[in-house]
């Protein structure tokens, strides 16, 4: 197939950027979106034009890295799945697709579709942890039973990928989601109920500090999230910080 | 130099222990002036960052991605081993050390091989005191599955995305490292070398890949985590950004270099689906706990199969060919990766291979499917007997299982794995060989030590499953804090290491003289244009089956595309920016010598062991006829290269291989 593409080009942080027009001929519907995105790079060069910039590791939808705004949603039009995952066979002959970075105040860009996201690390940094020293001195693994429900749901948090695609989707450029899933993870579990109260409230300020936005309830996050974390989570962070308010 | 192994004395069980207890300790106090670098943050580099941040010292760590969280361990799927005995079926530490070496094809050493396995139980510990929400039962235990070249149930799991787990998990110790200063993060920078002062590594230089800015750092030790070399096939498992460039300049700067040739081709993985390629998704070993592999028996069928005249669904049993449970009984699906691979391989190359390349085989899970359904309607006192509502039930608890590698592949492929058999083949996922290092994974550069993928110590000719997460953490978490203390007591009184020196003057040369000239070269060819080259020698001539003729060409071969890449390739841009061509085309620049001395020394090891095959080293009779023949008389040694110049004229050292506690024997899944 043929495609129309209008990419958001943007030499550094301080250019203003826009949108550049592209044509792609002989797009493979097996191909993945990155892989055209490939295609056209290697074309770009041979004609001493600059190739696009956009992030991309892992390519099988797991490390978090790859982005991208494609026709108006985060990771594009098919569910489940990051940009890495998404394929051409999602777009017909003759389609145009608008390709821009993921934007909030939070993630500014680096280069054309390429964010910093530093700002969901520096929140972890604050207490996406529990505080037990890697000596291998702690207790035998079986000695902590847990019940299988709460196992699974802390690990449904956890397979969060911190790519950001909820703060690009929400209009308020919230982190709400990707926190919570993090404050769940923890707190579903007995070795992360002891530190609970600082780990929601020092998460949580961090958040603010980085310039994320509220949480108005609004769910896109949780549709535009490749790995389907619930809206459940943050739920669960509200009463968690709730309790930890009035804790003090 | 002779290679000094520095394997501790007394009986193999007692080694590790009579180590940690005879070795000097750096005081606390003194910690506080002591710097480490740590290169890489997958479950290696970022369990031994937080590890020795906990203990004191000053870390700087580095990774090129955008945050530590990334690193390719993070893909990794099946599981973890520990010889934790949970489900009582015979596992031991001396089971797992046995397993390992036996699975490793007789090429790993034996002591470091019984420490991995000596401290694999505590690892399961560790993560779960992290919060690491492994797969549990009902009754609130710890759930184990099986892997590949085993007979117990050792391998611990979180869905199929353990190595996720496990990251975030080492990710969140160094977390609470950073937010307390000890340990300095640096994103988003490349290694580019590493710098030798007085003999000792003491520092590098690196990129920083927004800014383009060349950066020295220092410190009293340098541990590289970096990973593995498979994108040296261009087509492989690893992720875009996997690179030797790390290892390989250590290489140049005096670390040996061990085993290049022996890399895991693992069996299951989707297949090529054309020239626009970037990357190949592996599908889990632990699929082969449920999945069943087979092609067709009768060419009339593969055909039938490949032009969509037969479903593979509707093949009768008796017409296919289950070749694994076929020619290795004992161990059937589950033998180890290089055997199955090889099998998958001989029965395509015979022409059986069920897609229009011919390349693929079926992993089924219609037996599992009936049988969960069976076992989830008699449990739920259902009608076992309707086979739409066994099918629904049988589907489920696949989805439990894999739901997330079933989801893979559908988007890849564009077919329901549930209804149809996946079709896969092997693909280059990981690499046994590595920087050498000695017992205290110290490489041959005093000071510069390296761990995990990046070195060559644990696995020997082949990995078994769940095996990489093992030692990744083991070596990060419970061995390198020990040993590396052991060194760093001479350096309290050091003092911070200068970075004005003449070696880093020197370093950082090298490192703009080799931007400048691709920067400037204005050639007319793209990097991946001469990647993508390099991989098609590679998977061709130095790949699952190798001979001398292939070999010999691919020297010469990639000898002639380095040249040509130096005088012809084209790196868009400047230095001074965000310009990944720029660090693709070193990465590229870097595996165009590594594969040379990777074919040297698949042309030197005149056996066939593990992953390493040689078509003219095969059991010619017996029971074992066609299956890999190891020469034990002639190659029981790690051949660890020196660097001289060129490739090609790279010194062979051997560090002879002693088996003491396993008897050397030919290894059988019969």
């Amino acid at each position: 197939m043929n495609l129309t593409l209008k990419i958001w080009r943007q030499k550094n942080a301080n250019d203003k950027g826009g949108l550049v027009d592209y044509k792609v001929n002989d797009v493979s519907p097996d191909m993945s979106f990155l892989e055209m995105l490939d295609v056209l790079n290697e074309d770009l060069i041979n004609k001493g034009e600059e190739p696009i910039a956009f992030d991309h590791d892992c390519r099988e939808g797991i490390c978090g890295m790859c982005s991208l705004y494609i026709n108006g949603e985060a990771h594009g039009p098919d569910r489940g799945v990051t940009t890495c995952q998404l394929h051409m066979r999602m777009f017909k002959d003759g389609d145009t697709i608008y390709i821009e970075p993921f934007r909030a105040a939070a993630f500014p860009v680096i280069k054309d579709l390429v964010v910093d996201r530093t700002s969901m690390d520096r929140i972890q940094h604050a207490g996406g942890f529990i505080s037990v020293n890697t000596s291998g001195n702690t207790i035998d693994a079986n000695a902590i039973p847990i019940n299988k429900h709460d196992a699974d749901t802390a690990f449904d948090a956890a397979t969060c990928i911190g790519c950001g695609a909820c703060v690009a989707s929400c209009k308020n450029s919230s982190a709400m989601l990707f926190v919570s899933a993090k404050v769940s993870q923890f707190a579903l579990l007995p070795q992360g109920k002891i530190e609970a109260t600082d780990r929601v409230l020092n998460m949580v300020k961090q958040m603010d500090e980085e310039g994320f936005g509220n949480c108005t309830n609004t769910g896109a996050c949780e549709v535009e999230c490749p790995k389907g974390i619930s809206l459940e989570n943050i739920a669960r962070m509200n009463r968690e910080y709730l309790k930890a308010s009035l804790k003090g | 130099m002779a290679l000094d192994s520095k394997i501790p004395k007394g009986p193999i069980a007692d080694k590790w222990t009579n180590y940690k207890n005879n070795i000097n300790l750096v005081n606390p106090a003194n910690k506080r002036n002591i710097d480490v670098i740590v290169v890489g943050t997958g479950l290696a580099g970022g369990s031994a960052a937080a590890t020795l941040a906990e203990l004191g010292y000053n870390v700087k760590a580095f990774c090129f991605q955008d945050s530590p969280r990334r690193a390719h361990s993070i893909a990794a799927q099946g599981g973890i081993n520990a010889a934790k005995n949970y489900q009582g079926d015979g596992d031991s530490t001396y089971r797992l050390f046995y397993d390992t070496v036996k699975g490793g094809d007789y090429r790993s050493r034996e002591a470091n091989v019984y420490r991995l396995a000596e401290v694999s139980a505590n690892i399961i510990d560790q993560c779960v005191a992290q919060g690491v929400p492994f797969a549990r039962e009902y009754g609130g235990l710890l759930d184990n599955r099986s892997f590949g070249g085993v007979l117990v149930s050792r391998t611990f799991y979180a869905a199929g995305q353990t190595g996720q787990q496990l990251l975030l998990g080492a990710y969140s110790a160094m977390n609470r490292q950073i937010g307390r200063g000890k340990i300095k993060m640096y994103n988003r920078h490349e290694m580019l070398d590493v710098v030798v002062v007085d003999g000792k590594a003491r520092g590098i230089i690196t990129r920083n890949l927004i800014t383009g800015e060349i950066e020295r750092h220092s410190a009293h030790a340098v541990v590289l985590g970096t990973g593995g070399y498979g994108n040296v096939f261009f087509l492989s498992t690893n992720a875009m950004g996997s690179n030797v460039t790390a290892a390989w300049k250590a290489h140049k700067r005096g670390a040996y270099f061990a085993n290049p040739c022996y890399t895991q081709i693992h069996p299951t993985c989707i297949p090529v689906s054309g020239d626009h390629q970037s990357k190949l998704t592996l599908m889990s070993e632990s699929l082969r706990n449920d999945g069943r592999i087979w092609v067709p028996k009768h060419m009339k069928d593969v055909e039938a199969i490949r032009t969509g005249k037969l479903k593979p669904k509707d093949l009768k049993e008796e017409d296919r060919d289950y070749y694994l449970e076929r020619r290795y009984p004992a161990f059937g699906n589950l033998v180890p990766r290089d055997v199955a691979s090889r099998a998958a391989k001989e029965r395509c190359d015979a022409g059986f291979g069920v897609n229009a390349t011919g390349e693929a085989v079926f992993l089924d899970f219609a037996a599992a499917i009936q049988r969960y359904g069976k076992e989830t309607a008699h449990v739920r006192g259902l009608d076992e007997n309707d086979a739409a509502l066994v099918k629904t039930l049988g589907q489920e608890v696949i989805k439990n299982k894999y739901g997330n590698l079933f989801q893979m592949y559908e988007k890849i492929v564009d077919q329901d794995p549930y209804n149809t058999p996946m079709m896969i083949y092997p693909a280059v996922h990981y690499t046994m060989g590595g920087i050498w290092v000695d017992y205290n994974l110290m490489t041959t550069v005093p000071g510069l030590y390296c761990i995990g993928e990046a070195n060559f110590s644990d696995h020997g000719a082949n990995r078994l499953g769940a095996s990489a997460l093992m030692q990744g953490l083991a070596d990060g978490y419970f061995v390198l804090p020990y040993t590396i203390g052991d060194y760093l007591a001479d350096d309290i009184r050091t003092g911070t290491i200068p970075t004005d020196s003449k070696e880093f003057d020197a370093a950082e040369k090298d490192v703009r003289d080799q931007i400048n000239h691709l920067i400037s070269n204005n050639g007319t060819h793209s990097v991946d244009h001469f990647h993508k080259k390099l991989g098609k020698i590679m998977w061709n001539k130095v790949g699952m089956a190798r001979n001398v003729q292939g070999l010999t060409e691919a020297i010469q071969e990639i000898k002639e595309l380095r040249a040509e890449f130096w005088k012809d390739v084209k790196v868009p841009g400047t230095n001074e920016e965000y310009n990944e061509e720029l660090a693709k085309a070193g990465r590229v620049a870097d595996f165009l010598e590594l594969g040379e001395l990777f074919a040297k020394d698949a042309l030197h090891r005149e056996e066939s062991c593990g992953g390493h095959f040689r078509e003219d080293a095969v059991e010619l009779d017996g029971e074992q006829k066609g299956e890999a023949k190891r020469d034990d008389e002639n190659f029981a040694y790690v051949a660890a290269w020196e660097y001289k110049g060129e490739p090609n004229d790279a010194v062979l050292h051997k560090e002879d291989l002693e088996f003491k506690d396993i008897e050397l024997k030919q290894r059988s899944y019969k």
